[in-house]
């Protein structure tokens, strides 16, 4: 069994099945459906061709990036089987910490900054918003794997702690701050290119644009897939969300994998607050009140499992952008916002159900 | 007095042919055993016949009548019951709620616990275990216990027909030799069994007739008394399986494992051993005796409260298992499906979670290699899978073990701890394990093996030491030891190690020496 020649076996074996790839083809169908049916419905219905327009697929992206960021922590957390339901409330913390160290290192009364400040005081504003998240996160994490009680009611209590902290940081009120380029960095600001298209009723001109944001949050995106499908930590994650016992007897350290990974997940959430300071232009402690729900829906649209050990950070991503697509394409076709929440509220419900029989088929 | 007749049943699924024109008559009042390996059938048979599933072809006739349950719930009213693996017991619900659950007698939409109380009581009483009551909370039973109120269940529905998958593989000898009676008793009163197991004493014990499924197909079926064991297995396996038990002759080396006294919150209370290079150390003993927490304590996975660990003369003691897995120590659990392997991950993964270090590449792991280094291990192992990239749970359970077992080799561990490694596995798949591990003892790997079916014990091990109440007997070496001695110490004949036992002893099938590892259920 020990130093016997090793054959090489790697040419005979069958090619790798790619099962990650398999497992986002769903969601990517199901936006693609909804893409394409959307635009017809508006065509025939109004007559206009504007959801399809780029411009408004550029608008659709930028106003993806709180929920997607915020998808890919959650990613994380819900792939070693766990969840954290305090997405919501840290991204309002992280945008009223940001704003706060904006409003108070600015100079009294400027409408904006100016020379190296202009620059520095905006990026310590972002780094306080992203280690107030880590902090609650690592605080979710110690306490779960400390006091060993189930995720749902630790991130629960602090989805309640961490907004009642917001609000006092706020002293109830929003944080006014001056422009920076936060703000800019999450609005639609980086022109992609020029269309001008014409055809019958259609005029697609002028400039397609999507915010610097939405390109970090393909990059994090890209960070975190390579890190959960490519490294220890990665494969540990998955291993403690499909057997947390098994995990353990194989040696992974557990409970110091869950803290970081709750710490990384915080993390997420307050730079996915830090956009949304920069999109509102406040620190709103009332802000993304149930956004939790919607973090974990990308998630569960995108192929997580919550039973724990599947998920895939970009099936999270497109999950964000398919619930995004239909809120947008309700708008378009002129429904009220009853029809977008019952429409929304289905397709989870369908994802979750197509999942279920995809697995079931496997199983036979 | 034919009461069931199966003629000609057959079933695919997809591209697999699962049966094909199985016959299969069932006396009344008689025990029928069901043997084969893993995937020879017998488990689609018996779904077909709770209706669970639809065959392709045959029929089936019950008491004569053509018989074809279109759902669980129509073969439970023809009276044919099911008793599982794995235990089907809601665990919040007192015993009487279990027996009767979705036939409970009710007046305008109420439950009547009077009547209800007493079928459960009577069936109970059929049973001869009217030591179980009725109001406990069937979570707080031991297993053995909770296999009898299975079979009160079957009782209550007025069964005529209870089929038993594996009833005795989550549980000691001695609860095993209580529900063999039980079954006995069954019989007695007219009911027909069919008893599924892989455990042939079992049925030679219990069983009046048998059949054996393989590949699909009824290979043979007669009298239990006028056949050989032999006969029975070359019928399973299709071919002489001549020593199950095959010795690799193996040298034992310096002491590489010592335990002493050592102690766990609960269990054990006591356990010292030493352990060489090159030697199988067998561990009997009733379910719920320490063994398991014995294993677990030395591995770092339960609390150490007193006592020593040493590994290779290294104190270990309350290491980590991370830490135990670095010096070279490894751990089967006997939970194969929760703790032993993750079910949901590709054979590569669970075979190399326990050491990626090898694959990593810039900080990177390299997928490439990993399959490689899978595909190598299911090869030297004979584990039958379609590839690297297919997941544990679709693998038959003798392979999962192989899995398991590769990933101690893949980790390089030189102490094994084995807990019940073959339990629930075909017999082919046994004795590759066997002789799998006379090779590694030959390797000069120190094996600690926990099994509760003696006769492997016997056949396989070096030495054999008995745990009784989480106290280990002495270690002796396997010649020196017989069937009745192991039973003798594994049920406190030993009086010396029984000293320390608080508790006198009970009926084996509720008391508390029957009570199961927690954690399990």
């Amino acid at each position: 069994m020990t130093g016997a020649a090793m054959p090489d076996l790697g040419a005979s074996l069958p090619p790798p099945a790619p099962r990650r790839l398999i497992n986002i083809l769903g969601p990517l169908l199901g936006l693609a459906f909804v893409i394409f049916v959307g635009g017809l419905a508006e065509y025939f219905k109004e007559g206009s061709l504007n959801y399809w327009s780029p411009q408004n697929q550029g608008l659709i992206l930028t106003q993806t990036v709180t929920v997607a960021i915020g998808a890919i922590g959650m990613t994380l957390v819900i792939i070693a089987g766990g969840i954290d339901l305090s997405a919501g409330s840290l991204i309002a913390l992280a945008a009223v910490v940001a704003a706060w160290v904006v409003r108070h290192y600015a100079p009294a009364g400027a409408a904006s900054l100016t020379g190296s400040e202009a620059i520095y005081l905006p990026l310590a504003a972002m780094a306080a918003g992203v280690l107030i998240g880590m902090l609650a996160g690592a605080t979710n994490g110690t306490l779960i794997t400390g006091l060993g009680l189930a995720p749902f009611i630790i991130t629960l209590g602090m989805m309640t702690f961490a907004r009642g902290s917001a609000k006092w940081i706020a002293a109830e009120q929003k944080i006014d701050a001056p422009m920076t380029w936060i703000s800019d960095f999450t609005r639609s600001n980086l022109a992609l290119f020029h269309v001008d298209l014409r055809w019958g009723p259609m005029a697609w001109t002028g400039p397609v644009a999507v915010s610097s944001a939405v390109l970090m949050t393909i990059f994090l995106a890209a960070v975190a897939a390579v890190v959960l499908g490519r490294t220890r930590f990665g494969r540990h994650v998955f291993a403690i969300g499909s057997s947390e016992a098994t995990a353990r007897l194989c040696g992974v350290r557990v409970e110091h994998t869950k803290r970081i990974l709750y710490a990384l997940a915080g993390g997420m959430f307050g730079l996915a607050g830090v956009t949304d300071f920069g999109r509102l232009g406040v620190g709103d402690p009332t802000t993304a009140v149930g956004k939790e729900l919607d973090v974990i829906a990308a998630v569960v649209i995108g192929g997580g499992s919550l039973a724990g050990g599947s998920g895939s950070v970009f099936g999270s991503l497109i999950g964000a952008l398919l619930m995004a697509h239909l809120r947008n394409l309700c708008v378009h076709l002129g429904l009220p916002n009853f029809v977008q929440e019952q429409v929304v509220g289905a397709v989870i419900i369908v994802a979750v159900a197509v999942d279920r029989l995809r697995q079931r088929r496997r199983q036979t | 007095m034919t009461r069931l007749r199966m003629t000609g049943i057959s079933k695919s699924f997809g591209s697999t042919r699962a049966l094909d024109g199985v016959d299969l008559d069932v006396l009344r009042g008689e025990i029928h055993a069901l043997v084969g390996e893993n995937g020879a059938g017998k488990s689609t048979l018996m779904k077909i016949l709770s209706g669970a599933e639809r065959p392709d072809a045959g029929e089936m006739a019950l008491e004569g009548r053509p018989y074809a349950p279109r759902g669980p719930l129509e073969a439970r009213a023809a009276g044919v019951a099911m008793i599982y693996q794995e235990l089907s017991l809601a665990p919040d619900l007192t015993v009487e709620e279990n027996v009767l659950l979705g036939v409970e007698p009710t007046a305008f939409g109420f439950v009547r616990r009077g009547p209800m109380r007493r079928r459960t009581e009577e069936a109970l009483a059929l049973l001869r275990h009217p030591d179980i009551r009725p109001g406990a909370r069937a979570g707080d039973l031991s297993v053995g216990a909770r296999q009898l109120v299975e079979v009160a269940r079957a009782l209550a529905a007025r069964a005529s027909v209870v089929v038993m998958d594996e009833p005795t593989s989550s549980l000691g000898q001695a609860e095993a030799e209580v529900l063999l009676g039980v079954i006995r008793r069954l019989r007695d009163s007219g009911v027909s069994v069919i008893y599924i197991s892989h455990v042939l004493e079992e049925v030679r014990a219990v069983a009046d007739r048998f059949t054996v499924l393989r590949d699909g197909r009824a290979v043979g079926t007669g009298q239990v008394a006028a056949t050989a064991t032999r006969e029975i297995i070359r019928l399973m396996v299709g071919r002489e399986l001549d020593d199950v038990y095959r010795r690799t002759p193996h040298p034992v080396g310096p002491e590489v494992l010592d335990l002493a006294d050592l102690a766990g919150r609960r269990l054990p209370r006591g356990a010292s051993l030493s352990l060489r290079r090159g030697e199988i150390l067998g561990v009997a003993g009733l379910i719920g005796s320490g063994r398991t927490e014995m294993v677990r304590a030395v591995f770092g996975l339960d609390p150490v409260v007193r006592g020593r660990v040493r590994v290779a003369q290294v104190t270990t003691t309350g290491w980590t298992p991370a830490a135990m897995l670095a010096c070279g120590v490894g751990l089967v659990s006997e939970d194969r499906k929760n703790e032993g392997l993750a079910a949901n991950l590709t054979v590569a993964d669970n075979l190399t979670l326990s050491r990626l270090g090898p694959y990593v590449r810039g900080g990177l792991l390299s997928r490439r290699r990993m399959r490689q280094a899978a595909g190598l291990w299911t090869q030297r192992l004979g584990i039958r899978t379609q590839g690297p990239e297919q997941l544990v749970a679709d693998l038959s359970g003798g392979n999962q073990q192989k899995v398991a077992l590769a990933r101690l080799l893949h980790q390089e561990a030189e102490v094994l701890l084995l807990d019940e490694p073959t339990r629930g596995i075909d017999v082919g798949s046994k004795a590759d394990i066997y002789a799998l591990l006379g090779q590694l003892a030959a390797h000069g790997k120190a094996i600690l093996w926990i099994s509760s079916y003696l006769p492997e014990l016997l056949g396989v091990c070096d030495t054999l030491a008995v745990m009784h109440r989480g106290h280990l007997g002495p270690k002796r070496p396997v010649g020196a030891w017989t069937p009745e001695a192991i039973m003798h110490a594994a049920t406190g004949g030993d009086a010396a190690d029984d000293a320390a036992a608080p508790e006198g002893g009970g009926a084996p099938a509720a008391g508390p020496s029957g009570r199961r590892m927690e954690g399990r259920e």
